[in-house]
This record gives C-alpha cells, sequence and structure tokens, in this order.
C-alpha cells in the first residue's frame, strides 16, 4: 500500500520534471529578454521554430545533437529578428513578439507541408536521432533499495540529457544575473538604460546579448519537445508553453530561482490533471480537466493584480531606449 | 520638423511600402517551397475574386476581420494592446449561443437582436475585466488578455463538452440553431426573392460589420466620451488634469473593445455555422492585430485591411487546392509578415521616404 | 596657470532635426580652473555638455583633452579620456544599491566580486578625503537627492575623473548642501582638476567659477574673467538685451477672501510626508507668491489645490465653502465648475497633449462644455472657433488650430494653455512655473496677464522656483520648506537674503 503510493508519488514527480524542463527553459529565456528591458510574448514562437529546426535536422542528419544545434541557431536567428524590430527599429515590443508567434506558427506548418509532406507535421524519429533517456550509474540496482532507491531509480534517474542540462542551468542563470558583470549590467539596463548608457556601455549591444541567450534557450526548450521529449514537430506542438513560462517568470517575479519554482508548479498542475480525469475527488466531485488547465492563468491574473503578492516588471521593459527622453 | 511627412505619405504609401516588403518575403517562402510566386499570386487573386462565390467567402471572411481589428483599434487609441481579441470572441459565442438556444421560443425580431446584444455583452465583460485589472489594479491588460484567452478556451471547451453539448454528435458542438434565431445568409435573402446567389457563407453580419466601422469613427473622433478615450490614451496625467477618470475610460475601451470583438459571433456563430463548435474563432482574433496595424487604427483602413485579408484567406483555400506543396498556412505567414512590417518595424522605411521628400521639397 | 588647456572644444556644431542646438562652438578650459556655462534654458548648454561626455554625437567639431584631439563618440571614451559627469537627472538605477550603481561599467573583472572587495576599499578612501558620505549598501531609491547627487561624483570620481561637468547640480539642492558641493569644488581646483558647472543661477557663477561662458540660442556669445563683470552684464548677455525683471504694476487691492487652505497634509505613494500642514489664504485681487526649492511640496500643493492629489489631512474652502475632498477626476471637474483654474507646472506631461491638434489641447478639461458640441457630441468646427479665439487674444502663433501641440515653441505652448485656463474667466487662479522654458518675449507677455488678471480682481497663486519671478509679481510671499510654509512676507518687506534663509529652512517663520 505504502509501496503503492511511493511509487505513483516518484512517477508523479518524474512526470512533474519532464513537463516542468521547456517551462523552464523557456521561462528562464523570457528572464534574459525581460531584464534587459524587451518585453517577450514571442517566447512562443522561438520555441516553436527551434522545436521544427530540430526535427527537421535531426531527421535529415539521424544526429540529435545536430537537431538541437539547429533549434538553437534559428531561434537565435528569430529573437535576432525580435530584437532588430525592438532595439534598433524601437518597434512596438509586443507587436514584435505577436508577429515572431504568428510568424512561427504559419512558417513551420508551410515548411513542413512542403518539405516532408506530412500535413504539416515531420517524419518520426527513429531512436538515434532522439535524445533518449539516460539511466545514471547504479539505478538498476539501487531500484529495489526502499525510498531512497527508489526516488533514484524513478525520480533523479532516467532523463534525457536535456533534463540534466535544464537542471545544471538554473544555477548558471542564477549566477550569471546576479554576480557577474553580464547580469549586473543586465538588471541596469532593464530598470534605467540611461544610466547604462552614461556609464558607458552600449544599451543596444547589451539587448542584443540578452536576446542572443533568450534565443538560444528558446532553442534548447524547442528541442526537448520535438525530440527529447517528443519523436517528431507537429503543428503547434508548444501549445501555449510560451505563454505559460512567461506567466512563470512573472509569477516568480523576474527571479530565476522563484520563476523556476514557478514552472515546476504550473508542471505539477499539469502532470496532475492528466491523472485526475474522471476521477471523483472526496467532498470535491469531479474535478474538471479545464479546471486545472486553467489553473496557472488564473493564478497569473491573481499575481499580477495583487490579489496574491505582488509583481513589480522590471521599470524599462517595453521602452523602447532613446537617448532624448 | 523632425521626419514629417505628407500626410498622403504617412497614410497611404508608407503603410503600402511596409505591405510590399511583407508580401516580398512572403513570395521568398513561396520561391523556397520551389513555387513561382507570380503564378502563385495569379491563382491567390483568381480564388479571392475571380467568381462569385469566391467574393462571397472574401467579404464572409473580412466581416470577421472588420470587427476584430476594430477591437483592436478602439483600445489602440485609449493607449491599450488588447491581444484578447479571440479569447472576447469565444465567449461571445457563448453568450449569442445561450440566447440562440434558450430563447428560441421567441420570434426571430426579438431573438436575433438579443443574441446580438448577448454577443457584445460577453465580449464586452471578457474584455472588461482585463480592463479593470489594468485600471484599478495596476496589472498589464497585454498578459491580462494574454491569460484571458485560455481562460476562454478552457471555459468554451468546458461548456461545450459538459453542458451544451449535442449528444447526438461525435464532436463538442451544440445542435443547429432554429431557422428563425439565425443571421440570413446572402443565398436565404435571394432565395426569399426568388434568385439564386453563389453559395458562400455571406450574410448580413457584414452590414453589421460596416455600421460597427461608422460607429467607432463617430465614438473616437466625433464624441466628448471619444475625445476622453483619445487623451488617457495619449497622456493619463493630462486627462486627470482634465476631470477625465482614466480607469474609467479604460474600462470602458476595454468594454467596448470587447465587444467589437464579440460581434464577431454573430457572423460566425449566429450567420455561418448557425451552431456552436470548438475553437470556431479560428485565429480570426489574431488576425485583428494585423488588420489594425495596416489600418493605422482608421475604421477605413481596417475595413481595407480587413478586406485584403479577406482576400488571403479565400485566395489561400484556392492556392493550397490547385498547389499541393503549398499549405493553407502561407496566409498566417503573410499576417505575421505584415505584423511585422507594418506594426513592430513600420517606421524602418519611415528615414528613406522623409529625406526623399525632404529633397523633393527643397528641389521645388 | 594657462599653459594646454584641460578641455578645448572647436567648431562644435549639433542639430536634432530642425533644431539647431549647438551652433560652432569654441569653448577653451583651463587646467585647475572652475569654468561656468550660463544661458536660459534651451541655449543649447546640456547638449554641449552631452557631447563633451558621448552621449551625443557632434555633427562637426573637435575636442581636445590635454591638448589632445580625442574622439569621444560614445561615454566610454569620455570616461577613458578623464571625463566625469553628473548629469542634472541622476542616471542612477533606483532598485540597486549605491555600490552596484558605482560598479556599473567599472566592475573590474567578469566576476564581480573582487571588484566590490576593491570598490569598497577604494570608495571608502574618497568618501573620507572629499567628505562625500553615503551608506554603499543603500537602495538609491531610499536616498534622498543630495545623497543620490553624492552617489553621482562618487561614480564620476571612482572611474577616474579629472574633468568633471556638473548640469545643474544645484536645482535639488538646499543652500547648505550647495554650500557644501562648492566646498568639494574648490577643493577639487585646488588639486589641480577642472570643473565645469552649467547652471542658470548667475549668483553661483559670480560665486564661484573662475572664468564663465555664456551661451544663447545655440552659440557662445561670451567667455569672460569671472572676477570682472557682473550679474547685470551676464544676465543681459544670456538675453541678449536687458532683462525686464520688474513688471510695471500698481499696489494690489486685496478683497474678499477667496481661497483658504487649512492644515493641508499630503503623503505620496512611497508614505513620505510631503506637505505638512500648510495654511494660507488668498484674496480676491492679489497675488500670492510661493517661493521655494524644488521639491518642498510645492507641486503637491498645487496639485492637491486643483484636485488632483488626495489629501492625508486638512480641509481646502473655496469662497468660504468646502471643495470636494481632491484627488479624483471629479474634484478636478467640480474645482472647474467652481472656477478655480489650473495651470500645471509642466504643460508637456500634464498641461497639453502634445499627439493632439491645437485645438484639441485647447479643450482639455473642458471638452464637456455645452457650446463645444450637442449631447455627447463634440463639434469639430466649434473647437476651431474656440481656439481661434484664444490664439488671437493671447497671441500664439503660428495660428493654426490645426497643427500638432508639440510643433508649437514652448513659449507659445504655455500662452495657448494659459489662455485656455484664463478664457473661463477664472475666480482662481493656480499656476505653476508659468515661464518654465520659455522665451524672453513670451515671459513678458505671460507675466502682464497675470497681473491683468489681478487687476480685474482675481485672486492669484503663484508657485516658481524663480525667485525673480516671485519678487516680480507676487503681493504677498510664502516660502515652503520641507512641506511647511517656513514664513510669509509682504513683497515690501521681503528681500532676497532673508528669503533665501527661509528657503533653506534656517530661519524662523516671521
Amino acid at each position: 500500500m505504502i509501496d503503492d503510493a511511493l511509487a505513483q508519488a516518484v512517477s508523479l514527480l518524474a512526470s512533474t520534471v519532464r513537463l516542468a524542463v521547456p517551462l523552464v527553459l523557456a521561462s528562464l529565456a523570457g528572464l534574459f529578454a525581460e531584464r534587459s528591458g524587451v518585453v517577450d510574448i514571442g517566447l512562443e514562437g522561438k520555441m516553436l521554430s527551434g522545436a521544427f529546426a530540430a526535427a527537421s535536422v535531426a531527421h535529415l542528419s539521424g544526429s540529435p545533437w545536430a537537431g538541437l544545434a539547429a533549434a538553437i541557431a534559428v531561434s537565435i536567428a528569430l529573437a535576432m529578428v525580435h530584437a532588430y524590430a525592438c532595439i534598433t527599429q524601437r518597434g512596438n515590443q509586443v507587436v514584435a513578439g505577436m508577429a515572431i508567434n504568428v510568424l512561427a506558427v504559419g512558417l513551420t506548418v508551410v515548411l513542413a507541408y512542403a518539405w516532408f509532406n506530412e500535413g504539416g507535421n515531420t517524419p518520426a524519429l527513429p531512436d538515434p536521432a532522439r535524445f533518449k533517456a539516460i539511466v545514471l550509474p547504479l539505478a538498476r540496482a539501487l531500484a529495489d533499495v526502499p525510498v531512497l532507491g527508489r526516488v533514484y531509480a524513478g525520480l533523479v534517474s532516467g532523463h534525457n540529457v536535456i533534463v540534466y542540462m535544464t537542471v545544471a542551468l538554473i544555477p548558471v542563470v542564477s549566477f550569471a544575473v546576479f554576480r557577474t558583470r553580464f547580469g549586473l549590467r543586465l538588471r541596469a539596463v532593464g530598470e534605467n538604460p540611461h544610466a547604462v548608457d552614461t556609464a558607458g556601455i552600449s544599451v543596444a549591444a547589451l539587448r542584443y546579448r540578452a536576446m542572443v541567450a533568450c534565443g538560444t534557450l528558446c532553442g534548447i526548450a524547442g528541442a526537448y519537445l520535438s525530440i527529447a521529449q517528443g519523436a517528431a514537430f507537429q503543428r503547434e506542438m508548444t501549445a501555449g508553453r510560451g505563454f505559460l513560462a512567461l506567466a512563470a517568470l512573472i509569477f516568480g517575479k523576474w527571479m530565476p530561482v522563484p520563476a523556476v519554482l514557478a514552472c515546476l508548479l504550473f508542471a505539477f498542475a499539469d502532470a496532475v490533471q492528466g491523472r485526475l480525469q474522471g476521477v471523483s475527488l472526496p467532498g470535491i466531485g469531479v474535478v474538471p480537466v479545464q479546471a486545472i488547465q486553467a489553473l496557472p492563468y488564473l493564478l497569473t491574473v491573481l499575481l499580477l493584480a495583487g490579489f496574491v503578492g505582488r509583481a513589480v516588471a522590471p521599470k524599462a521593459s517595453g521602452i523602447p531606449y532613446n537617448k532624448e527622453k | 520638423m523632425k521626419g514629417e511627412l505628407p500626410r498622403w505619405v504617412d497614410l497611404g504609401l508608407l503603410p503600402a511600402v511596409n505591405l510590399l516588403a511583407a508580401l516580398a518575403l512572403s513570395s521568398l517562402v513561396v520561391l523556397a517551397i520551389g513555387v513561382n510566386p507570380l503564378a502563385a499570386l495569379a491563382i491567390l487573386v483568381r480564388g479571392a475574386v475571380g467568381y462569385p462565390e469566391a467574393w462571397g467567402y472574401t467579404l464572409y471572411y473580412a466581416t470577421n476581420f472588420v470587427f476584430t481589428g476594430l477591437a483592436v483599434a478602439v483600445a489602440f487609441h485609449a493607449g491599450l494592446f488588447n491581444i484578447g481579441g479571440e479569447g472576447q470572441a469565444y465567449v461571445a459565442g457563448l453568450g449569442a449561443t445561450l440566447v440562440c438556444l434558450g430563447l428560441d421560443a421567441l420570434p426571430g425580431f426579438l431573438v436575433v437582436p438579443l443574441a446580438i446584444l448577448a454577443a457584445a455583452a460577453f465580449g464586452a465583460a471578457w474584455g472588461a475585466i482585463p480592463g479593470w485589472l489594468q485600471a484599478r489594479r495596476g496589472s498589464h491588460v497585454v498578459i491580462t488578455t494574454i491569460m484571458f484567452n485560455f481562460l476562454a478556451s478552457a471555459l468554451m471547451t468546458y461548456m461545450l463538452s459538459n453542458v451544451l453539448l449535442d449528444p447526438t454528435y461525435g464532436s463538442p458542438e451544440t445542435r443547429h440553431f432554429a431557422p428563425h434565431a439565425t443571421v440570413w445568409k446572402l443565398t436565404d435573402i435571394a432565395a426569399r426573392f426568388g434568385f439564386e446567389a453563389p453559395r458562400s457563407p455571406l450574410n448580413a453580419a457584414t452590414l453589421l460589420a460596416l455600421a460597427a466601422a461608422a460607429f467607432v469613427w463617430v465614438y473616437v473622433w466625433r464624441t466628448r466620451a471619444g475625445y476622453a478615450l483619445r487623451t488617457v490614451g495619449a497622456n493619463e496625467q493630462a486627462a486627470r488634469y482634465a476631470g477625465i477618470d482614466p480607469a474609467r475610460t479604460i474600462i470602458a475601451a476595454m468594454a467596448i473593445s470587447g465587444a467589437l470583438a464579440g460581434l464577431m459571433a454573430v457572423n460566425e456563430v449566429m450567420g455561418s455555422q448557425q451552431r456552436m463548435v470548438l475553437a470556431f474563432t479560428g485565429g480570426y482574433g489574431f488576425v485583428g492585430i494585423a488588420v489594425a496595424l495596416m489600418g493605422r487604427n482608421h475604421p477605413v483602413g481596417v475595413c481595407l485591411a480587413a478586406l485584403l485579408f479577406g482576400a488571403l484567406y479565400q485566395g489561400g483555400s484556392d492556392l493550397a487546392f490547385e498547389i499541393s506543396t503549398i499549405n493553407r498556412d502561407l496566409v498566417i505567414v503573410i499576417q505575421g509578415l505584415v505584423i511585422l512590417f507594418c506594426g513592430a518595424l513600420e517606421n524602418m522605411f519611415r528615414p528613406a521616404l522623409a529625406a526623399f521628400f525632404a529633397r523633393e521639397r527643397a528641389a521645388a | 596657470m594657462e599653459g594646454v588647456p584641460a578641455l578645448a572644444l572647436a567648431g562644435v556644431d549639433k542639430s536634432f532635426g530642425a533644431v539647431h542646438a549647438n551652433r560652432a562652438i569654441d569653448l577653451s578650459v583651463a587646467q585647475g580652473s572652475i569654468h561656468g556655462i550660463v544661458g536660459e534654458n534651451g541655449a543649447g548648454k546640456s547638449t554641449l555638455m552631452g557631447i563633451a561626455y558621448g552621449y551625443y554625437r557632434p555633427d562637426a567639431g573637435t575636442i581636445r583633452v590635454d591638448g589632445r584631439v580625442v574622439e569621444i563618440s560614445e561615454p566610454q571614451d569620455a570616461i577613458r579620456a578623464g571625463i566625469g559627469m553628473v548629469h542634472q537627472h541622476f542616471m542612477l538605477v533606483e532598485t540597486f544599491t549605491v555600490l552596484e550603481n558605482i560598479l556599473l561599467g567599472a566592475e573590474g573583472g567578469a566576476l564581480l566580486a573582487r571588484g566590490e572587495a576593491e570598490a569598497r576599499a577604494g570608495l571608502a578612501r574618497l568618501m573620507a578625503e572629499y567628505a562625500l558620505e553615503v551608506d554603499l549598501d543603500a537602495r538609491v531609491a531610499d536616498l534622498d537627492v543630495g545623497a543620490q547627487q553624492r552617489v553621482e561624483i562618487l561614480k564620476a570620481l571612482w572611474r577616474g575623473a579629472r574633468i568633471l561637468i556638473l548640469d545643474e547640480p544645484t536645482a535639488v539642492l538646499t543652500p547648505q548642501e550647495t554650500d557644501r558641493l562648492f566646498a568639494l569644488l574648490a577643493k577639487w581646483r585646488d588639486q589641480g582638476r577642472t570643473v565645469l558647472l552649467i547652471t542658470h543661477k548667475l549668483r553661483e557663477i559670480l560665486a564661484i567659477t573662475d572664468r564663465v561662458t555664456v551661451m544663447r540660442r545655440g552659440a557662445v556669445v561670451a567667455t569672460l574673467e569671472t572676477a570682472r563683470t557682473s550679474q547685470a552684464e551676464l544676465a543681459e548677455l544670456m538675453v541678449g538685451r536687458r532683462v525686464l525683471l520688474k513688471v510695471d504694476k500698481r499696489a494690489a487691492v486685496p478683497g474678499a477672501e477667496i481661497l483658504r487652505a487649512e492644515g493641508l497634509r499630503h503623503v505620496d505613494a512611497r508614505g513620505i510626508e510631503r506637505l505638512r500642514g500648510i495654511s494660507f489664504a488668498v484674496h480676491a485681487g492679489e497675488i500670492v507668491g510661493i517661493a521655494g526649492v524644488a521639491g518642498n511640496g510645492q507641486s503637491e500643493l498645487i496639485e492637491a489645490l486643483a484636485g488632483l492629489k488626495p489629501l492625508a489631512g486638512g480641509r481646502i474652502l473655496f469662497k468660504g465653502a468646502p471643495v470636494d475632498p481632491p484627488g479624483s477626476a471629479d474634484a478636478c471637474r467640480s474645482a472647474r465648475a467652481r472656477r478655480i483654474a489650473h495651470v500645471p507646472e509642466d504643460r508637456l506631461r500634464m498641461g497639453l497633449v502634445a499627439s493632439f491638434a491645437a485645438r484639441e489641447s485647447a479643450i482639455l478639461g473642458y471638452h464637456d462644455d455645452a457650446d463645444l458640441g450637442s449631447g455627447p457630441f463634440l463639434d469639430p468646427d466649434a473647437t476651431r472657433t474656440r481656439t481661434n479665439r484664444l490664439m488671437e487674444a493671447f497671441d500664439v502663433r503660428p495660428r493654426l488650430p490645426e497643427l500638432r501641440s508639440a510643433n508649437f515653441s514652448g513659449g507659445n505652448q504655455q500662452k495657448l494653455v494659459l489662455g485656455r485656463e484664463i478664457d473661463r474667466d477664472p475666480e482662481l487662479l493656480i499656476v505653476g512655473q508659468p515661464t518654465r522654458g520659455v522665451d524672453i518675449g513670451a515671459i513678458e507677455f505671460i507675466h502682464r496677464r497675470l497681473v491683468d488678471l489681478r487687476d480685474a480682481g482675481k485672486a492669484i497663486l503663484l508657485v516658481s522656483c524663480e525667485l525673480d519671478e516671485i519678487l516680480s509679481l507676487a503681493d504677498r510671499i510664502l516660502v515652503m520648506f520641507d512641506g511647511r510654509i517656513a514664513g510669509e512676507l509682504p513683497r515690501a518687506a521681503a528681500d532676497e537674503r532673508q528669503l533665501g534663509l527661509l528657503m533653506a529652512g534656517v530661519a524662523a517663520a516671521a
């Protein structure tokens, strides 16, 4: 009985982790953009284009690493379009983000349709072209050890390489933002770009660099969806995860660790939802799946409205930098 | 003055140049697929306006885009970016459906106006809540409207699959509305007078769209409330100084914006489908953004841009049908590029044009 | 002492669109001197210093530092050449600590840890040497403006500046803080460093500088030895003709009490008490002037009286009856309905809408007037008619109701706002900084109209940071300091020295 509950819990948490990875990556991507002063509602589009590029190249080359590289390259390219519009042309950042999203939806399907002729999807990838689960040393041997061993085998071990990369990235991003020169400048430019400019630092170059970081992480997130978690690109396969990641970023008040925790919370809700379908909870009855799906969005709305805590965006985000003002 | 352009350039030439840039890039995509862009364009134009049915479809699509484009434009004049048109239209469908299904014991001249009002009211509410949250609680309307799109989607999926579902169908959709509880299609009207109109979903909602455009023009530029709306949009401090309540104005603007987006449901649910189906909004709410940007947030511009997008959607279907390697989603690529060039990059060509006209003036 | 100048600009030219901000400027600043630059608002001082600091790129001209030509195309180049700048609007990141602000751009390596340790030690030395104490771990947002300015100076020193440019540094300081700053600058000069001081306060120029350059309309009109010039000569050079500091006016004939403020208190969003019990009265037929250093509660006071800022205590009586509690749009409306007119301090922030046609800015606050349309509708012809009338009566040029408000000069914008407010025949006019950023011709016009309004028996409350303006217009003078009325003087009894002490919060209330 207890054994059973433990198995349930381990499997629930393991799927939470798997669902959280793209959110965490996109959320940290958004952190770089928004901390630099570029509002990014285009995470979704960058991720989607990354997913398509990864699946296409992995299919053609047979190598997941080539797929990952392509995803990063394409996502950075879109981030540069976004950056050019927002930074160089001082365009409306929300509009630019929207353009990226719409463009990505259209372009991925049109190209997939023309190149692979599978109705807007890419062909299913064979295992060697994907990032497969890695069984950590001793995981099998320890699988029967009560509690710790099972947690090790079921939760710590058995994920693909992008999952472990993401776990490693969290402290790295946190350190970079708070303890490095780049991070100091990044945080400054999102609050007061004039201060950065007069301190002898190029506002535009700094923001472009932040957008490269943003594109890189979105690319990895996209690759995760199509060649690690999934085995092909499907149309609109990001399914709103970019916006969910943005919500998590806001929920985490634009700080790396809290944003990651928010991603885990949202992913947990997602994992639970799959298991709750049709299950009647004591005292509540059957919870509609849609209610759980809506939960992250509802929470974000409540947070932004100050009903649960308060989130203050970087002051200069959304405003194009203009010296003369 | 700095970068000031002649009015016709600012309102006509610059948007045209931006549009051309978007179309030029789109044709590169077509070329990449291995299709001759000019041939594709010819099919597209013929598909959009080349035969009577095509006109019907083009106008039917354009009607949706007029509503959602006006919604974005009105919010824009209040300094708000409403990207929740999709969700507002979706929830508005619920309002229309509830009346059309629940009150169809009433005669048509009552149930149809009531359903239209319900669509507007539901859309208005779904827009006003983010407006209220921005005005009174300081949450940003862009993020909130995005969230509300997802909330609308969850709500409607639940309603359609649990509450309004017609059990005789396999898919989540309602039963057909009673014939008197629908908006007349052109084919029906023509049949009544003994003609045969080309088959298309075109219906009387198109007239409603034109009326909505006229309303927006009068409201924004010819009323005191519109003056207040534009003042809040241009300078909130000045509005407060002028005794205009920015909060009230923002909520009102978002309500009007939501209502306009909501009227799209009249065209889709009451006119074209005559029942409610899952995801009937089909992304048309987002097209409104491109339409408003291209139409420079002016009702006339919005109508023209909506017509163009209507033609693209209709022509795009024909194009996908005739050339097997081209997918209908090419239209979405064009839409994205239009948002990019007419919106985010709207001023990219401005310096060049300004320099050109400055030279012209100097020469004159 | 002459030798090679520390900083020399030659033929510097800069335009922003149609505005020719700097015209062929030549400027030479001697090593180890304090060099003043004076000029009216918009004379091009800040643009010139922005160019020296690399913030703006000049269209033409060369810059020499210590005799060598240097290419300064961004602040980085200026910093490397030993130029530091304290901007008028501080360039600080408010959410950062003092230390983070100072490190920004001078981090001393890719990781922060080492640079931080070095900076702490070095800054402790600098703070001790120049009496620039400030808590390195405090958040900048929590510091007062004087301390924020010290942070800016420390920033420049930490980057090794040998030439320090200060843009209107005393605008936000009390006289005592000003004295402290000037002592620091003098010490600097004595150590052989160079200071450029931009100001429009002639007194300061005479008090501290060695030489002074006068700018007018983007050009240098003279460079003088401070010891051999006078306030009058500088003033004349600045404006191009003798300033009419005195407005021709008769003695006031105060009538009935129009406005009475009783114990007004206001607490701002950050919880700071900006008004700490303000009481005074304004009568018909008099101009009451409120003097004070900017930031002592004057803005909050006039916005509360106009209905914009909520009160934490006290009440406002208009003709003996309490007004609606301020802080809402309705309060602004009802104030206007009672014929309380308000010319705000900052016309572009509040007084008009830059992107609107003049005829739309000309009805701001009056868009519900019955004669501007019927019912809910607004008639463009009616607004055009009204605007034409205002433009005629207040000499607004060009007379184009359809021209965008932003495209009028500052003086004409101000005349449009003033005309709009006076046109409604107010009982009380509350006017803040009526001539800020306004050319001299418009200043005379505006002063004349204010006196005429007074002579027509109306009450006027004038808030100005220009002491000269207060002295030439007001019949009675109140001085604000730290949210309180520090003193009240009839015009006849007021002199600059006494007002100065009151403004500094030194003298007790009279």
